[in-house]
């Protein structure tokens, strides 16, 4: 078995053990790259010599001290939002050009003294804005379990590496299900922390009030170990919590009895995909025979959610992107004046997902229309809170699908602005809210595509969202399934 | 004025107007009507913290273009803003000083616009929540306490600036600027005159100064001021067309503009025309408004919470610390020297205009208490020596050339009769342009007073002696002869001799003889 196929936990073991070391891990990483990358395009920019270079350090490093560090030596994809020092970052747009960030976020800061080996950047849909990667300004990722479908997104990169076994563990960003549907779609696991728990700084914000940083795995170990390396407060984001990192590997007990799950009805209606709705609740009943309590709950303003995130999301972003204005950085048009270069460097700059988006919150942010919209949406994402403040009175953990459908064709959706945003109508909630939500594999539809389950928790518990998912992975053999890419 | 009323409509004059028109213009009824000018000020005060609002960059002003930047005030993609816990302090400061209510909870929110200097495309600024508001400060306008009351104070991060015309087609950004901590100190429409506008000004500059936030210097720009105007007639509740004037660089600047504008204004007004709601820009050189663009006035700049920056929670706790730390303000300082030292109000007025002033003024005092006179040196001598050689463009007294203690000094030496204020005012001007005090100088130029009784009746017999035929005309009774002897006297002395004295043994001796 190529190495580049382990658990972040077993090759850290083996790691430990000098039974492999960080080099030969990443050069299989890489061998896997150059195996498969052509046909997946996860990544946008790769990083083989300082891999290979911070692998013989951390071999050092594991030699002379024995480190018991879980990341040390262990190759990581970063999407491509994140600002890594001295390495390209794109954001999948060609407004940035060839930007080479001055600084590292202080994710990346975090994982590079823990000792990861940074393989490269992945690809995902600009800005980070999409469901499917397509965005891209470069190029469509493609889903490893079937090249004709997306990997969903935005961090599809992320989780087709992952999938592909091109790295070991990913990192990225989900602002409305950007980590949680590729990991459906793909068949990993994927974690949206608590807004707040990991610092964003340095990640190229879209959407700030909903912006957050998190893992992308092979199993929920392996998101627990990502996610305590990663979370943290952080001074340079005012944002970010000031309370201390639980060890949530420790949280991973095998054991869901006497935690009550809620199970939203509003999420279970038309426009779920049969197979899938099938699965979650398969899913929900092995979780009640292994001693769960299960109860169904009611989220009354679900279906506002779309509408709410849509509004205030682009209005964010509307501000967020006007620093790309070709002044000092990036792509500069030569305009004859300075609107001139402001209006051609951005209408050159961006692609047609980012200036729908922009216009849109410039519109909802505008005098005369901002009561009607912004204002009237932040009213209904308050009461979006109080539904999930109100169902965790009741409930641990609640339990939905993470997409209504199993990963979908390239091209099917993207003339579609409206039924690619219904493809996060399940995640979308959960940013609106804060709180944290995985998502992990729990069957295949018939056409042997994953399906993935989402387990939503309360403001920073974590731990029991990972213990669920812990006990539901140790039951099934979802997790195991890898794509068949040889041919 | 012609460029003032070419902007002014006149509108179409039908028939029956035209009739009207004409009988108004008989009677001149609205030349008969009074306008009174209503007048509200935003100033932006640069605040004198060491970092700047979001991020460690220094504020130091005059370092090279572009040096003191990183990528948080420079806009890189990824960056986050930390609001600067000093910055809150002043605010809280300037709003204790000025009586606002300081808000438990306020938000930072983004202004929206594009221009280079602007790094991000917005100003982190307030919006809806600021952190103070409802205040007032009193000032002095002809001897009479007026309150004007302050709509709101806050925080601000300020723009780079771009340099134009240096680089032949380019324009050049340089963002040292970019961040610095400003305080928007926006006062209701209180002021009904340039004047009064003036001095809200400047008793709003040393408020800052006192509380040393501000270093107050308009020519530098850390001290801005934007001013709305309109005028009304006399006795009317309702408001004028405002205008907002740009551009106003010192306290000249805004008297002369607003000045300037009641006059436009009342005579487009009185004149039959219309007055349209814009912004104008002061032209220093001209001396007059000029209209902007419509298209550099007009901005939706949507505003909204800032999403990177929490909700600002002050505890009272803090703000109590604040207000215990608050230096006695210059109202106070001005009241306490009218009572401790006896000073007349426009004296203790000038004194307390500024805190180094107040300073300078009181420990001169310490050192010799002669409150009324040594006023009167630094008030009179001292000020007409800074402006003439113009040692107040820093605002700050270091350079002055004369030391507290010195002034001290040189009036101990009038009290005590070892010089006259005619050898003090010669003192004085040589202390100018001397490291050596009073004493000293006395000494070095044999200028102490002649007080010796016997020296000076040596003297004065040796006068009279020479001077035979005035004595007798004095003695006949030609008073005026008197004054005369006793300039020969003082010549004699060069100036030195006692005059009290002088006078004194001169009329015993005249006297004596008659």
């Amino acid at each position: 078995m190529n190495p580049a196929a382990l658990t972040l936990h077993d090759a850290g073991e083996k790691l430990r053990k000098h039974e492999l070391s960080s080099q030969e891990l990443t050069l299989a990483a890489f061998q896997r790259i150059s195996e498969t990358d052509d046909k997946i395009h996860a990544y946008i920019t790769l990083c083989r010599d300082a891999a290979l270079e911070q692998a013989k350090q951390a071999d050092e490093r594991l030699k002379r001290d024995g480190s018991t560090l879980p990341l040390l030596g262990i190759p990581i994809a970063v999407k491509d939002n994140f600002l890594t020092r001295g390495l390209r970052t794109t954001c999948a747009s060609k407004i940035l050009g060839d930007f080479i960030p001055p600084y590292d976020a202080t994710v990346i800061k975090r994982i590079r003294d823990a000792g990861a080996v940074i393989t490269g950047k992945t690809n995902l849909d600009e800005f980070a804005m999409g469901s499917s990667a397509e965005n891209s300004a470069l190029f469509p990722t493609r889903n490893p379990w079937d090249g004709e479908r997306v990997p969903g997104g935005s961090s599809g990169g992320s989780a087709a590496a992952v999938a592909s076994d091109q790295c070991i563990a990913a990192l990225g960003t989900d602002t409305g299900g950007s980590i949680r549907q590729p990991s459906a779609f793909c068949g990993v696991v994927g974690l949206k922390p608590t807004y707040g728990r990991v610092s964003r700084y340095g990640i190229i914000a879209f959407a700030s009030s909903m912006d957050q940083v998190g893992p992308l795995t092979k199993d929920v170990r392996d998101c627990a170990l990502m996610l305590e390396a990663i979370a943290g407060h952080d001074p340079a984001d005012s944002t970010s919590a000031d309370r201390s990192v639980p060890r949530y590997s420790e949280a991973l007990t095998g054991d869901v009895k006497g935690l009550r799950l809620g199970v939203p009805k509003e999420y279970f209606v038309t426009g779920i995909a049969l197979e899938v709705e099938q699965a979650v609740r398969e899913a929900i009943r092995l979780l009640e025979k292994n001693g769960a309590a299960v109860e169904e709950i009611s989220l009354p303003h679900t279906e506002y959610a779309v509408a709410v995130y849509y509004i205030v999301a682009t209005a964010e972003a509307s501000s967020n992107l006007a620093r790309y204005d070709g002044m000092r950085f990036g792509h500069r048009a030569g305009g004859k004046d300075l609107l001139e270069t402001y209006m051609l460097s951005r209408e050159e700059g961006f692609g047609a997902e980012v200036k729908r988006r922009i216009m849109l919150g410039t519109y909802a942010l505008s005098a005369g229309y901002y009561d009607a919209y912004y204002l009237k949406a932040q009213r209904v994402r308050a009461l979006i809170k109080q539904d999930f403040d109100a169902a965790f009175q009741r409930c641990d953990a609640i339990i939905t699908p993470t997409a209504p459908t199993t990963a979908f064709k390239i091209g099917e959706k993207i003339e579609d602005p409206l039924q690619m945003y219904l493809s996060d109508i399940y995640t979308i909630s959960i940013n609106l809210a804060g709180v944290p939500a995985l998502s992990l594999p729990c069957g295949f539809d018939a056409n042997g595509l994953p399906i993935g389950m989402q387990v939503i928790g309360k403001h920073f518990d974590e731990s029991t969202i990972l213990r669920l998912a812990y006990a539901y992975e140790q039951a099934t053999e979802w997790h195991r399934g890898k794509p068949r890419m040889e041919d | 004025m012609e460029n003032g009323k070419k902007i002014v409509e006149t509108g179409a004059v039908g028939s029956r107007s035209s009739i009207l028109d004409r009988l108004s213009s008989i009677l001149d009824l609205r030349k008969l009507m009074n306008y009174e000018p209503v007048i509200g000020l935003e100033v932006h005060a640069q605040l004198l913290t060491e970092s700047k609002i979001f991020c460690g960059c220094s504020t130091r002003f005059g370092a090279e273009p572009n040096q003191n930047t990183c990528p948080v005030c420079t806009g890189f993609p990824g960056v986050l803003p930390v609001l600067n816990k000093k910055v809150v302090e002043f605010a809280i400061k300037a709003g204790l000083a000025t009586h606002c209510e300081i808000a438990r909870s306020s938000r930072l929110a983004r202004k929206n616009y594009f221009y280079p200097d602007l790094p991000k495309g917005y100003q982190i600024s307030q919006y809806e929540l600021p952190i103070c508001a409802n205040g007032y400060i009193d000032i002095t306008v002809n001897g009479a306490i007026k309150r004007v009351r302050l709509t709101r104070i806050h925080m601000e991060e300020d723009a780079g600036k771009n340099i134009h015309d240096l680089l032949g087609d380019w324009s050049l950004v340089d963002l040292n600027r970019a961040g610095v901590p400003l305080l928007e100190i926006v006062s209701e429409p209180d002021l009904r005159s340039a004047e009064e506008a003036g001095s809200y000004l400047r008793t709003l500059r040393a408020i800052l100064q006192y509380l040393e936030i501000c270093d107050g210097n308009m020519e530098e720009g850390s001290f801005r001021c934007d001013a709305n105007i309109s005028v009304r007639p006399q006795g009317s509740a309702a408001l004028g067309t405002k205008i907002e004037i740009k551009n106003l660089n010192s306290f000249k600047a805004v008297e002369k503009a607003l000045g300037y504008e009641i006059g436009r204004q009342t005579e487009t007004l009185t004149d039959g025309g219309t007055l349209i709601q814009e912004t104008r820009l002061w032209d220093e050189n001209r001396e007059e408004t000029r209209a902007m663009r419509s298209k550099e006035s007009a901005h939706d700049y949507r505003y909204f919470p800032d999403p990177d920056l929490l909700p600002l929670v002050i505890d009272d706790a803090w703000i109590e610390g604040i207000r215990a730390s608050l230096p006695e303000l210059p109202g106070a300082r001005k009241l306490r020297f009218i009572s401790e030292y006896g000073l007349p109000a426009y004296d203790a007025e000038l004194l307390t205009s500024r805190k180094d002033i107040a300073d300078y003024f009181e420990a001169s005092v310490t050192t010799h208490r002669n409150p009324k006179a040594i006023s009167n040196w630094i008030v009179g001598d001292l000020f007409r020596v800074v402006k003439e050689r113009k040692l107040d463009e820093r605002l700050t007294i270091t350079n002055w050339p004369v030391r507290a203690e010195q002034i001290a000094e040189l009036v101990q030496l009038i009290d005590a009769g070892k010089i006259s204020g005619k050898i003090a005012k010669t003192v004085f001007d040589a202390m100018l342009d001397s490291e050596r005090g009073p004493r000293e100088i006395v000494a070095e130029k044999g200028l102490e007073q002649l007080s010796d009784t016997g020296s000076i009746e040596t003297i004065i017999e040796q006068i009279l002696a020479a001077h035979a035929k005035q004595v007798a005309d004095f003695q006949a009774g030609n008073e005026k002869i008197f004054g005369y002897l006793v300039g020969q006297i003082m010549k004699a002395t060069q100036g030195k001799a006692n005059p009290q004295k002088v006078n004194e043994i001169l009329r015993q001796k005249l006297t004596a003889g008659r």
